[in-house]
């Protein structure tokens, strides 16, 4: 009898469908109404039961009767439920009659909450579906490796330089860069291997200092006289040139966050490239010091 | 420890004294006993060393000896060198490629029609570090928006984007925070070029990095692009970048293919004369694999496919690459 049956399984011996947690006992049974381990939802435990449980989408109400607890090949009868939901409900409610008010509660709150997932089913599966891609250790490290040594051969940065120099020679540039072409002129090269060298000078003098390196000239009032010196600037490329780098320059030290490593004894506050002025006005500095 | 050959059960039979050759029966993989194997491996290891030195030497002393009429140094192999010779090579001369590529759907970009305008967007729920790549991807490609995913499907955006001008599609793929995949769409009605995408570097995460790219449009390099294949997702990578480069601006970005991995860069050069130039990398990095080229835009159901990596067939060989 069921009484039995409960004080045995629930209580004292073992039950294989039991799950204890530390707040609770839920039953494993397929069968179970609520999937808590109760005295009213054990279906082991009550010889009048029923619940409901859908298969590939189509809901079935079970239920279980004392008359047939000998046999239990038809223990289990089996309705289908209508596919819509009052009528569904309806139906549990004709085949449920005159049943204990708690099955039948619990039979339409499960039916209701296996109707909701198995629209949010339907609408997912209508959705983007995201397809996980498994991953091959086997080909993962071989790729990896294959690209550390690609990246070895491909020696990124000669590359680069060599395909820069190569632009520069076909004159894609133009002439905003004042470099002579090698293949002409090598008196000429000679030529402007002076003045070549004083504006390379200059000219990696400002990288230097573009870079790292910063010399000290008179901090003089800063924007007034750039913008001064920028409209002399006017004509010549090289000026053009010295004045982009003016520009460029301001804007970078405009952005630097003073992250610079400390350079010689004083910075200059802005970058000052008037090289020309410089020459002029040094030896008047010179004179004034003297 | 054992100095001398003994023990060994090899059909060489006496045991060979400490400083002696190996006898040529011997191999040091019939030693049962480990330590006495690895030892003997060992030597032997030495003993090879040893002979490729004095190879060497002798081969430099007769190549000295011989002086001007000494033959030409051996080019060592490389895998570039050895590479099995794809028929799709494009030969720069190629007439066929040539009309190929005024009719296809580039030829408005490199005629100068279009402007490029890029969208770029991420997978659904983007991580921090993918979304910092987007943003520092659309400081590096100008004219590029971003867009927050949130859920839409590609099929969808698509149309909007063509409406709304668009040129190209970048889409970043993720898992497991961070970018691993991209997804390059070129809009009206253009190919769809799915990458695999790994070391991903920030900017921050760069050494010795300069400041952030200005808005000038950078240089375009791309090395390396020598098949038919090639050419294509070359062009496709070209075309995002707009197509008169600000020279003002001297930045540059690098698309090199080197054994089928894209490695892409952004740099700032200078040239300090006409042979040396200095090269400050700003920018994020990143290498791209090409995995499949479809013709039309993204759709991986009904989509026709130019070219999809099949690893069984395209892996047979090392020397074999497909870019």
């Amino acid at each position: 009898s069921p009484q039995i049956v409960w004080s045995m399984l629930g209580n004292r011996q073992f039950c294989s469908y039991k799950m204890t947690t530390k707040t609770q006992n839920f039953c494993r049974n397929e069968y179970n109404l609520t999937g808590l381990c109760n005295r009213s939802s054990c279906p082991l435990a009550n010889s009048q039961y029923a619940t409901i449980r859908e298969e590939k989408g189509r809901c079935y109400l079970y239920m279980k009767t004392i008359e047939r607890a000998a046999f239990p090949r038809r223990l289990w009868e089996r309705v289908l439920l209508n596919k819509n939901y009052e009528k569904a409900l309806e139906q549990i409610d004709e085949n449920l009659i005159y049943w204990p008010r708690f099955i039948r509660h619990k039979c339409k709150q499960r039916f209701t909450k296996i109707t909701q997932y198995l629209i949010r089913i339907r609408k997912l599966t209508l959705k983007r579906q995201r397809k996980l891609v498994p991953l091959r250790r086997k080909i993962e490290r071989r790729e990896k490796r294959r690209e550390e040594k690609a990246l070895v051969a491909a020696q990124l940065d000669n590359a680069i330089e060599k395909e820069l120099l190569e632009r520069l020679k076909q004159d894609t540039y133009g002439d905003i860069y004042n470099f002579p072409i090698h293949a002409f002129d090598k008196a000429l090269q000679q030529q402007e291997a002076e003045s070549e060298s004083e504006s390379d000078a200059e000219r990696e003098e400002e990288d230097d200092e573009d870079v790292d390196k910063r010399e000290f000239v008179e901090a003089e009032d800063s924007e007034l006289s750039d913008f001064e010196d920028m409209d002399k600037l006017e004509t010549s490329s090289e000026e053009e040139q010295e004045e982009e780098e003016e520009v460029e320059k301001k804007a970078l030290h405009s952005k630097s966050k003073g992250k610079t490593p400390l350079k010689g004894p004083a910075r200059r506050k802005r970058p000052y490239i008037e090289i020309e002025y410089e020459e002029e006005t040094e030896p008047t500095s010179k004179t004034k010091a003297a | 420890g054992g100095g001398d050959g003994g023990g060994t059960a090899g059909p060489g039979g006496a045991p060979a004294p400490a400083r002696v050759l190996f006898p040529p029966t011997f191999s040091v993989s019939e030693i049962k006993n480990k330590q006495r194997r690895h030892f003997m491996f060992l030597r032997w290891k030495q003993q090879q060393r040893k002979e490729k030195l004095a190879a060497k030497k002798k081969r430099k002393k007769e190549r000295e000896a011989l002086g001007d009429q000494a033959p030409p140094k051996a080019i060592p192999k490389t895998i570039e060198n050895q590479r099995v010779y794809d028929e799709t090579t494009v030969d720069p001369n190629d007439e066929e490629v040539a009309f190929d590529e005024a009719t296809d759907e580039f030829a408005p970009y490199f005629n100068r029609q279009t402007v490029p305008k890029i969208l770029i967007t991420t997978s659904d729920r983007p991580r921090g570090r993918t979304v910092r790549f987007c943003e520092q991807l659309a400081t590096v490609i100008p004219n590029s928006h971003v867009y927050y995913r949130r859920g839409l499907a590609l099929k969808r955006i698509i149309p909007q984007c063509i409406a709304r001008d668009f040129t190209d599609l970048i889409v970043i793929n993720e898992d497991r925070k961070i970018p691993n995949g991209l997804v390059l769409s070129h809009l009206p009605d253009g190919p769809t070029a799915h990458f695999r995408m790994s070391s991903v570097r920030l900017r921050k995460e760069i050494k010795r990095k300069g400041k952030e790219p200005t808005e000038h449009a950078p240089e375009v390099i791309l090395n390396n692009f020598t098949t038919r294949l090639g050419h294509s997702v070359g062009r496709m990578l070209a075309s995002l970048f707009p197509h008169d480069p600000q020279f003002i601006g001297r930045q540059v970005a690098t698309f090199h293919n080197q054994r089928d991995y894209i490695f892409f860069r952004f740099h700032r050069y200078i040239f300090k004369s006409e042979k040396k130039v200095g090269i400050q990398e700003l920018g994020p990095r990143f290498t791209l694999k090409l995995r499949s080229l479809q013709k039309g835009t993204f759709d991986s159901k009904f989509g026709e496919y130019e070219w999809i990596h099949k690893r069984r067939e395209m892996d047979t060989s090392r020397r074999k690459f497909h870019l």
